[in-house]
């Protein structure tokens, strides 16, 4: 759990379009941003539950958010002006280890929400990869600067190259690629989620063997963690 | 009033300081042995509610009673144990290992099982023979006449009455096809709130038993409106997935709400809401 069991209030700053995305820029107040790959819940206005978001971005005062409008929830947040206020619950569970020697960040269409922040804790400009569906989707790299950019057919994993430490996210498909390419890598996880806390038990994942916890055991997970795609019978 | 979570809408030991703001901690549903669950997805959300098909995922008895159940006694939170099995001897031997709790919560309506072969008033009975606890009957308000099953498990030795459980309920996605991967889930939320007063008010008349009330509570008006149908207690489940305060904020609204209806307390509210329909049956 974060420091207050209360979800608190903030107010949205600016909302902004980011090719089919759309950022949010709430007041930070006294929340933490806590370590990149972590997640906050964010009140989805007129929903009953709120919805999961990896931390984008963190200037001074600020804690930013990028939003797929994929469905009523997500739809009702890019709605939001500036000037509305939302609830809003985190750090919530595990994000990526900042220990790493070699690092590679590689982010696949949302996927891409959690890096800049990351980008920014391990100090700077970390080398980057992207890959999008369009390019419309592919707008969004500008939030990523100096990171190079690949958009379907051609996939993100052809620009992953030996030898780094891979901090991954981006859909199911993609994270089952990158952790066969790279048993090592750190991957963040998505699951829809009622709470982020623990309580509800929905957001269950195959990890270590067992159906976990998301919320708990991730976002971030170890590559070896969440069982490799079963392979073709040779 | 007491203030209740609904089994299975938290973990305390994942949320200690949520159970710290409890009257008492209601455990999720053990069963003799250990269950992983249904399948993700799980859980989707509706207009008004939230569907779950969680399915019991539990440690099981002996490790609930070797690992968890010292650990939750540790938060020196009132403890009650919510209990479910297949068939009465399930419930009772369960029941029989209970120490050191104050209640057990018998689960006799998980939307996500398949039911138990023998009925809610053999399996009261059994539990009564294994054990002194109070125990606490969880009806489903699906059944066709739930106060009739409310009589059978105060006939049957049931201390109090836990109503409502999620009802059975389905939701497709963009294809029609089910989100949930076993199909069916349970629905929980504010569509459940006119269906869970209608069983308390009806379980109230019917049996008089102490009952905590649940479905659909959000706000201290809401669990008011329980009191007045004759709920003792109250639980809160889907409301804390959004609002992990909802323990401190429905208690602290409790007050106000009282004062808007004119009613000194919760207690003072009880039975306000009689129902004409239950003073018109010819008693049996």
């Amino acid at each position: 759990m974060p420091s207050s069991t209360s979800p608190s209030r903030h107010r949205l700053r600016a909302s902004e379009r980011v090719g089919p995305y759309t950022l949010l820029r709430l007041e930070r107040g006294g929340l933490e941003p806590g370590v990149p790959g972590q997640f906050f819940m964010l009140e989805a206005p007129g929903r009953l539950l709120p919805r999961p978001f990896s931390l984008c971005l963190a200037p001074p005062g600020e804690l930013a958010f990028l939003v797929d409008p994929i469905g009523p929830g997500t739809q009702a947040l890019c709605e939001l002006r500036a000037g509305d206020e939302i609830a809003v619950l985190g750090p919530l569970g595990r994000g990526y280890r900042l220990g790493v020697e070699r690092p590679l960040l590689v982010g696949g269409g949302i996927g891409l929400a959690p890096l800049p922040y990351l980008a920014a804790q391990l100090g700077g400009s970390p080398p980057a990869v992207l890959g999008f569906r369009s390019a419309e989707h592919a707008e969004a790299a500008t939030l990523l600067p100096g990171a190079e950019v690949v958009v379907d057919p051609v996939l993100v994993t052809e620009l992953i190259e030996p030898g780094f430490d891979v901090l991954a996210c981006g859909s199911e498909p993609m994270l089952r690629a990158v952790a066969a390419m790279c048993p090592e890598a750190q991957l963040a996880w998505e699951a829809p989620m009622a709470c982020g806390y623990g309580a509800c038990y929905g957001c269950v994942v195959e990890i270590d063997g067992a159906l976990k916890r998301l919320c708990l055991e991730g976002p971030v997970l170890d590559a070896a963690r969440v069982r490799a795609p079963v392979e073709a019978a040779a | 009033m007491r203030i209740l979570n609904a089994s299975g809408c938290l973990d305390a030991l994942a949320a200690p300081e949520v159970v710290r703001e409890l009257d008492a901690f209601v455990t999720k549903t053990v069963t003799p042995l250990p269950r992983e669950g249904s399948a993700p997805p799980r859980i989707a959300e509706t207009a008004h509610g939230m569907i779950n098909a969680i399915g019991l995922a539990n440690p099981g008895r002996e490790r609930f009673l070797d690992e968890h159940l010292p650990r939750l006694r540790a938060l020196g939170v009132p403890l009650w144990v919510s209990v479910g099995g297949f068939c009465a001897d399930d419930y009772a031997e369960t029941s029989s290992r209970l120490a050191g709790i104050e209640a057990v919560e018998l689960n006799l309506s998980c939307p996500n099982i398949d039911e138990a072969a023998d009925s809610a008033a053999e399996i009261v009975a059994a539990c009564r023979r294994a054990t002194e606890l109070p125990l606490y009957a969880k009806l489903s308000a699906a059944h066709p006449d739930v106060a009739e099953v409310a009589r059978a498990v105060a006939a049957a030795g049931a201390d109090g009455l836990s109503l409502i459980n999620t009802l059975r309920a389905m939701t497709l996605d963009k294809q029609l096809r089910p989100v949930l991967a076993r199909g069916s889930g349970g629905l929980s939320g504010p569509s459940l709130k006119p269906i869970a007063l209608h069983t308390v008010s009806v379980c109230h008349e019917a049996t008089g038993l102490p009952i905590v009330g649940m479905g659909g509570i959000q706000t201290g008006r809401d669990a008011l409106e329980f009191a007045a149908c004759g709920a003792r207690d109250v639980a809160l489940g889907t409301v804390l997935f959004a609002d992990p305060g909802a323990p401190v904020g429905v208690r602290a609204e409790l007050a106000a709400a009282c004062a808007d209806a004119g009613v000194a307390s919760p207690e003072d509210a009880q039975s306000l809401a009689k129902s004409p329909e239950t003073q018109r049956k010819v008693p049996a």
